[in-house]
């Protein structure tokens, strides 16, 4: 797909980089997958934007951007509670909306959640591909705009298209008072953890710390102590990983980890709630709460018709994943 | 995502195996397997749980498996030759190196440099390759507090693995050396200079 204007952004706001649906296959290579944090939120603004799945949004965090776009298109944005104004008047967030050439797009006092997905309709932000994604990894300087979150005058390059039909959707669960709960299965190393520790991980608010980025949230709370001393060697890990260090607090691996670490991990969130974990923000709450691989399945296979039912009645027969 | 467990050891033949059932796992293109990786001693299977068939996953991992296990020999499947800068400012730490292991600078080098490595895995950062195993007279624990920035091509022990960074990263691995060689290069095919199984041989410049 050829490029045939510009979005340009104004202010970058706190963190916003460029993502597709993640880096995979390259990983034996120490290439991390990257990706978006809530791939549900990303999900739905391409839909609503008429997009591709793997189009590349734009995710937000915190504090969002300022863009204009050089020509008349259809935008959306999915996921945090954000207000949005074009050009002083609001916007909705879940819905897609035309902007005409020039407006701009501006993010504006955040309500809940994290992070949010603009998308544009027209196939997305078309950065170059490297290793076959658009996905920004930013410790690895790979992908996105010259492998970093966007600055001021950063000139991305899209293809405008303003004929994507208006559509709307409900959008995801988000944090409620700055609290979420997700389900764990154990991991790889559950049993090096005995009953104490996880008492202490299920019974527990743990603390986002401000810490935390897109590799992954460090945990403030009680400490989750081994039934075992030694170290475990690397191996392969995934997004959702709970790993504990001898010391220090527990990290939960998100969409920027690296694709292999060593310390035992008691607990893996499942997929269904990843979405939910992604909306969370340093100095919010996150719980604990043990599940069975069959539920995590079940929750799995309950969230995608959830999605599919919001993708549905707006573009019957297209292709939703 | 999941964890296919060998013997927990860092020995060549267990991660020969795990090599294996990675590279017959990742010919078999699975609908919805997404990413087949080695690690040391075992191999991590990310799969989309919704597009996958996971009876037939676990019988193609069962079935590969005992292939695998099988393997008794290793054999690096080609041996690279990196150029290495040894000491002074390409190798910050290669005196206190030399200190704690009761040797001269030049000892430690020529041990380094001594052996053919194996690369058991990668991971880190793109292209990091974790080669072991180092002689034990220059095998030294890693820095307590790791350095906010290390240079790309730089050189590295840490205990009895030894590694190049391949970008600038923080890293707490103590620094003898540096190459010039290009680790990873993402427009290169393939992108990363080394995979597992594969041996590196450090060679002083």
């Amino acid at each position: 797909m050829t490029a045939t204007g510009i979005l340009r952004v104004v202010k970058p706001g706190l963190l916003s980089t460029v993502q597709d649906l993640g880096r995979w296959g390259h990983q034996a290579s120490g290439v991390p997958v990257a990706g978006p944090m809530d791939l549900c939120s990303h999900r739905l603004a391409n839909h609503l934007a008429g997009n591709a799945p793997d189009a590349a949004t734009i995710e937000v965090t915190l504090i969002g951007p300022e863009v204009v776009v050089d020509a008349e298109t259809v935008l959306a944005v999915c996921g945090a509670d954000f207000d949005l104004t074009c050009d002083g008047d609001m916007v909705a967030t879940g819905t897609s909306f035309r902007v005409s050439r020039g407006q701009t797009l501006k993010f504006g006092r955040r309500r809940s959640g994290a992070r949010a997905y603009l998308a544009v309709a027209g196939g997305g932000v078309l950065v170059p591909p490297v290793l076959g994604s658009r996905s920004t990894h930013l410790v690895s300087h790979m992908g996105g705009l010259h492998g970093r979150a966007l600055a001021g005058g950063d000139v991305l390059p899209v293809t405008p298209r303003a004929s994507a039909a208006p559509a709307r959707a409900r959008g995801v669960t988000l944090p409620s008072g700055g609290r979420a709960r997700v389900r764990v299965t154990p991991g790889p190393q559950g049993d090096w953890f005995g009953d104490d520790a996880w008492r202490a991980l299920t019974s527990t608010s743990f603390r986002v710390s401000p810490r935390s980025n897109r590799m992954g949230y460090r945990l403030e709370g009680p400490p989750l102590p081994r039934a075992r001393a030694e170290e475990a060697i690397s191996e392969p890990v995934g997004m959702g990983a709970i790993q504990v260090p001898s010391a220090g607090e527990p990290i939960l691996l998100m969409a920027d980890r690296q694709t292999a670490g060593g310390y035992p991990k008691i607990g893996q969130v499942i997929s269904a709630d990843l979405c939910l974990a992604a909306q969370l923000a340093p100095g919010d709450f996150i719980e604990f709460a043990r599940c069975t691989e069959r539920e995590a399945v079940a929750a799995l296979i309950a969230r995608e018709r959830e999605l599919m039912a919001q993708m549905a009645p707006v573009r019957e027969g297209r292709g939703t994943a | 995502m999941m964890i296919v467990e060998f013997d927990q050891v860092i020995d060549p033949v267990i991660n020969q195996r795990a090599i294996e059932l990675s590279g017959r796992l990742r010919d078999r293109v699975l609908p919805g397997v997404r990413d087949v990786v080695p690690g040391y001693c075992s191999v991590g299977v990310h799969f989309d749980p919704l597009r996958t068939d996971l009876p037939r996953l676990e019988a193609a991992i069962e079935s590969d498996a005992r292939v695998a296990a099988s393997v008794m020999v290793t054999e690096l499947t080609r041996v690279h030759d990196i150029p290495v800068a040894y000491g002074g400012a390409n190798g910050p730490d290669l005196e206190a190196v030399a200190e704690a292991c009761g040797c001269r600078t030049a000892d430690v080098i020529e041990r380094h440099a001594a052996r053919i490595y194996r690369v058991y895995m990668l991971g880190f950062v793109p292209g990091f390759a974790y080669l072991g195993s180092v002689d034990p007279r220059i095998a030294v624990p890693r820095h307590r507090v790791p350095r906010e920035r290390v240079p790309a091509g730089s050189v590295g022990i840490a205990g009895e693995q030894t590694g190049v960074y391949p970008i600038e990263t923080p890293g707490g691995w103590q620094l003898i050396g540096r190459t010039s060689t290009l680790m990873f290069d993402p427009d290169r095919q393939p992108a990363s200079l080394l995979a597992a199984g594969e041996g590196v041989r450090f060679v002083p410049q």
